[in-house]
């Protein structure tokens, strides 16, 4: 049962982050490949708050204090790397992402008080599937309500055509770093989510392979879709499971199993499985892509 | 006496060796409907490219209401007052005809992105506005119709219109309109020059075109301004500029004495 537990709680988790970095890949259309650095900063903040300034307060009260500080810290470091690199388009904003994120993660596992490479242990345990799947349908409604305002719209634009966008009157610069910052915050969350329910944090939990495997949830689903980055979630963390049971060694696999569905996807649906569209929507998706 | 509309003060643009535009002053009054026209490489898209804040002249300035536009943002120009076209269509392609318009009316929302999100009552009752306005403004250009289609999916004429309406929707003072007749038959060229006029009345907004179509330019223009290898070579009406000598050598060449 435990196992089955828990397997739902990564699907909650993979969800969260799916949608946080649709939300800069897929609604801004900012090709970023170090989300996983921002998970694990909010990851590491929110343990260290845990384990040496948590405050005698109920678990719960010390959870939300938690997830205030995923987010902030991870926002905060889209917000120092975003100012920078925002003005890089496409491949060279991919590449100094991965940079960053790397930044952070070698950072981290060079302090020793926080574990260094043997990892982060002994983090309270806070937060259970309850909390997990709470945060993931809020940001879910999040991102579905961003979709249909104006705000969301104006995002969206940029990732459709920058100068249009420009001209349009959406300022690109903002809209982009906002995107980042609440983008790289949700992260964020979901590290804190991570902390405090394995207890356990080690820098290669966050490496740019995750990146990665979080990237592949979103484009799978469809970018700028939230039904497909759940989708996506959901297949990409089951699936390894899945092949667990059917034989023991097919989870090494993971990855090329990864790379092989990327393929096929690309060769018979570029788009995604849902394009930018949702499940339920009115456009006609007659030649959508 | 007020400021005029659009004024254009000696602009000149340089991209490293090469000068696109050299010393150009114009004016464009509220109301006006007037044409830019040029060979290939005059530079009419530059000037475009610098009215609405994608360059910053070299030299000079322009000038909204008496008031620079210098080192402005593309999108604080749009807030201003100044939306355009494209030459080669830029619609918001994967998404829907009416977001399209809906987007366009970003810069007007009073609403807050919280507002958004909890979908408060202020948030609904303006997005129920922009709703309504945007169908209007679609209806005016018969693509109410088409309002849930994307937008790539369009014909051609009906991507070029929307491109317009899209523009109208940020409420300018004045339209930039870039090569609007590029691509269109002679039916559609007839059907534009009505929409043009239509949308001057309409909207009360001054509208400037760039056109290599001189049919059209010379039956709607009331003022065209003539553009050689970035040089403002003449203006005037459309009977001035049609026999201006520097006109027809700058489109068909001089005589050169002795051959």
């Amino acid at each position: 049962m435990d196992y089955y537990l828990q397997i739902l709680t990564n699907v909650g988790i993979f969800i969260t982050l799916t949608l946080s970095l649709n939300l800069i890949n897929g609604y801004c259309g900012q090709f970023s490949l170090g989300h996983a650095g921002f998970w694990g900063v909010g990851a590491y903040a929110s343990a260290v708050y845990g384990v040496f300034f948590a405050l005698p307060v109920d678990p719960a009260l010390n959870m939300v204090i938690a997830l205030a500080i995923g987010f902030l810290s991870a926002a905060l470091c889209g917000l120092l790397i975003g100012i920078p690199c925002l003005r890089l388009k496409g491949d060279y904003l991919a590449i100094a992402t991965i940079g960053f994120s790397e930044i952070l993660r070698i950072i981290i596992m060079n302090t020793e008080s926080i574990g260094g490479p043997r990892g982060f242990t002994a983090i309270p345990k806070w937060t259970n599937s309850w909390w997990v799947w709470g945060i993931a349908v809020a940001v879910t409604i999040f991102m579905l309500n961003l979709k249909r305002s104006a705000h969301g719209r104006a995002i969206i634009s940029i990732r459709e055509d920058e100068i249009a966008a420009e001209t349009m009157g959406v300022n690109l610069f903002r809209y982009k770093l906002f995107a980042f910052i609440v983008g790289a915050g949700i992260a964020g969350m979901a590290g804190s989510l991570v902390a405090h329910d394995q207890q356990f944090l080690h820098p290669n939990n966050f490496n740019f392979m995750w990146s990665v495997c979080i990237l592949v949830m979103v484009i799978l689903g469809g970018q700028g879709s939230v039904s497909g980055s759940i989708v996506g979630a959901v297949i990409l963390t089951v699936l390894p499971e899945i092949l667990k049971l059917i034989g023991s060694d097919v989870s090494t696999w993971r990855v090329s199993i990864y790379a092989a569905l990327m393929i096929i996807l690309m060769l018979t649906r570029p788009q995604g499985i849902f394009g930018p569209h949702e499940l339920f929507e009115k456009t006609k998706l007659k030649g959508a892509a | 006496m007020s400021a005029p509309l659009l004024e254009i003060q000696n602009v000149t643009m340089k991209f490293g060796g090469l000068t696109a535009v050299r010393d150009v002053s114009l004016v464009v009054n509220n109301k006006d409907l007037v044409a830019v026209i040029g060979p290939n490489g005059a530079g009419k898209t530059t000037l475009f490219n610098m009215i609405t804040g994608i360059y910053t002249p070299t030299v000079g300035s322009v000038l909204l209401d008496g008031k620079t536009l210098n080192n402005k943002l593309a999108s604080d120009v749009t807030n201003l007052g100044i939306a355009r076209t494209f030459q080669n269509i830029r619609l918001f392609n994967n998404l829907s005809v009416i977001d399209n318009i809906k987007i366009a009316r970003h810069t007007r929302i009073s609403y807050s992105f919280l507002d958004g999100i909890f979908k408060t009552k202020k948030y609904r009752a303006e997005e129920k506005l922009i709703e309504e306005d945007s169908l209007k403004l679609l209806a005016l250009f018969n693509l109410d119709q088409k309002a849930d289609l994307l937008a790539k999916n369009l014909p051609y004429g009906a991507q070029r219109k929307l491109e317009m309406a899209r523009a109208l929707a940020t409420k300018p003072k004045i339209l930039l309109l870039d090569e609007p007749a590029a691509g269109m038959n002679p039916t559609e060229t007839k059907e534009l020059s009505e929409l043009i006029h239509f949308i001057r009345d309409q909207f009360e907004i001054a509208v400037v075109l760039i056109e290599h179509d001189m049919r059209l330019v010379m039956e709607i223009a009331e003022k065209i301004f003539v553009l050689d290898y970035g040089s403002l070579i003449a203006s005037g009406s459309a009977s001035d500029v049609q026999n201006n000598p520097k006109v027809i050598e700058a489109y068909l060449g001089a005589d050169i004495e002795g051959i």
